[in-house]
């Protein structure tokens, strides 16, 4: 377990860098990552995948693919990759504070 | 008279019918199982006709040599599944009533997925092999290929044999070779994961192989499009790939049927209890092989060894009793690597592919995760025991449907 320090609170990660405890995330948080992923600012788009996810998680106890991202989330293909570059559903996972989601096997 | 229906025979489906016409008690129980075909294709055969390695014939036989006398054999279109009547309707009409129904439809490449996949350069310079038609017809393109840009590229995952694509692109480069013209193709994989593999450490090893042989790797790349004038596959975020043959591994689908019947996720896969594998939604509908949604790789040794799961959990089904077997995600795939050698993967939900040896602790004979004469051997051996053991479901010696820790290199 690596403990690591965003916004000045101190959460568990494991080594890919994706939040043990999904309820420690706060927004300040999902700014911090989205820093180290190489976005600088959260933008309402942003937001809204951010929640869409965290809702999902919460329902379906798992993270959701990149087509549901795009079939559910009201942002399309195209505006996900802008938002989120090189794989949407694993960056926005890790933003939003879930588990990196099964899909890829 | 009670109803068990198998729809789809293929591997899990045929496994399935021989393993229950052995337990079930046939004056109480008849087994029914749908097909569209009557053949029966040994799909990782289709890897090597593409170089003239095995000829199509030898991957068909007919499904009827391998179902169990008793089994009433129903070749037709399924319609839809209606569990609300315990029924499934096929397009001839013809109603199948079941009292437990198990789903193994599999799954199929879907080109017309991707923009410009399945358009004017379908089968001129963009193919499958993950199709029969499609190995035969890439087999008379690359006998007299010149050369050029090599492309092979995954369209989105999961996709059946997660290893196919590496091992066409390590026998292309044993075959061009072979054929004294390796300086002239240029090999690109390029995959929508972040390296070679679904796991880390066979990730690192494989690309290492790829590395080795010249095999260049865009990771990161999910496919927006084929640009049709410029020869060249288009990411979402505009990455560019240029090539002048494409195998491309399309998006990978379950069966219509099970979009038609509401029973689908968004790639109409059964949502599917990963462990126990009764389907999320109906107490007596089941699924197994290809057609779930479990996070286990889509292969031939995982409905095998589900299949061993499976099995029991029907019985207490039919009795009454919870269901006590537990599927840990087995998965055990010989690998070709080209030049007489291949490597194995033995792994499951929790453990990622590692060294070691294979089935037994220092005998082996089998070498994890390294490339080795023996585990080619293996691979062409398979087909054997995949006609002979697997689909008449019997046991595979030594090797059991939970992964075994023995052999393994664990630090």
């Amino acid at each position: 377990m690596i403990t690591k320090t965003y916004a000045g609170k101190a959460v568990a990660v494991n080594e890919e860098g994706y939040l043990l405890d999904s309820q420690a995330w706060d927004e300040k948080i999902a700014a911090a990552i989205a820093a180290e992923e190489g976005i600088p600012e959260l933008l309402p788009a942003h937001w809204q995948v951010i929640y869409f996810m965290r809702k999902a998680f919460a329902e379906r106890g798992d993270g959701p693919s990149i087509r549901q991202l795009t079939k559910e989330s009201g942002v399309d293909t195209k505006h996900l990759y802008q938002l989120f570059p090189k794989g949407p559903a694993k960056k926005a996972a890790r933003v939003a504070g879930i588990p990196k989601p099964h899909g890829c096997i | 008279m009670k109803n068990l229906l198998i729809l789809g025979a293929g591997t899990a489906g045929t496994i399935m019918a021989n393993k229950l016409h052995h337990r079930l008690d046939t004056t109480d129980w008849q087994i029914t199982i749908v097909d569209r075909s009557a053949l029966h294709y040994y799909q990782p055969g289709f890897l090597f006709i593409p170089f003239g390695l095995y000829q199509p014939e030898q991957v068909v036989r007919r499904k009827s040599d391998f179902l169990p006398a008793g089994a009433r054999f129903v070749i037709g279109e399924i319609d839809r599944i209606d569990p609300e009547n315990n029924q499934v309707v096929l397009t001839s009409g013809q109603c199948l009533p079941y009292d437990d129904l198990i789903i193994a439809t599999g799954a199929d490449i879907h080109p017309e997925e991707t923009d410009g996949l399945k358009g004017s350069l379908w089968r001129k310079s963009v193919f499958d092999f993950y199709t029969f038609d499609g190995a035969v017809a890439l087999a008379n393109v690359l006998k007299d290929w010149p050369g050029g840009r090599l492309v092979v590229n995954i369209s989105e995952m999961p996709i059946k044999c997660p290893v196919a694509p590496l091992e066409f692109l390590l026998l292309a480069d044993d075959f061009f070779t072979r054929r004294g013209i390796r300086d002239r193709v240029e090999l690109h994989f390029v995959t929508p994961l972040s390296g070679a593999f679904t796991r880390p450490k066979a990730s690192e090893r494989f690309g290492g192989l790829l590395t080795a042989k010249g095999i260049r790797v865009t990771p990161d790349f999910s496919i927006a499009r084929v640009d049709e004038a410029e020869k060249a596959i288009v990411a979402w975020d505009d990455q560019s790939v240029p090539f002048d043959l494409l195998v491309t591994i399309p998006t990978n689908k379950g069966d219509a049927a099970i979009e038609r019947s509401g029973l689908g996720d968004e790639l109409s896969f059964v949502p599917t209890d990963k462990h126990t594998l009764r389907s999320s939604r109906y107490p007596n509908i089941f699924a197994i092989g290809d057609a779930t949604n479990v996070p286990a790789s889509k292969a031939g040794s995982v409905a095998h060894f589900e299949s061993e799961v499976l099995v029991e959990n029907i019985l207490s089904a039919i009795a009454g009793q919870p269901l006590a077997a537990q599927f840990d995600g087995h998965a055990n795939c010989f690998i070709e690597s080209g030049h007489g050698k291949g490597l194995l993967i033995d792994f499951n939900y929790e453990a990622e592919p590692v060294t070691g040896t294979f089935p037994l602790p220092n005998v082996g004979p089998f070498s994890l995760l390294k490339e080795t004469r023996l585990n080619h051997f293996g691979k062409l051996a398979f087909r054997y025991a995949y006609w002979n053991l697997l689909l008449p479901g019997h046991v595979m010696p030594l090797v059991g449907s939970h992964m075994s820790l023995a052999g393994k290199d664990l630090s």
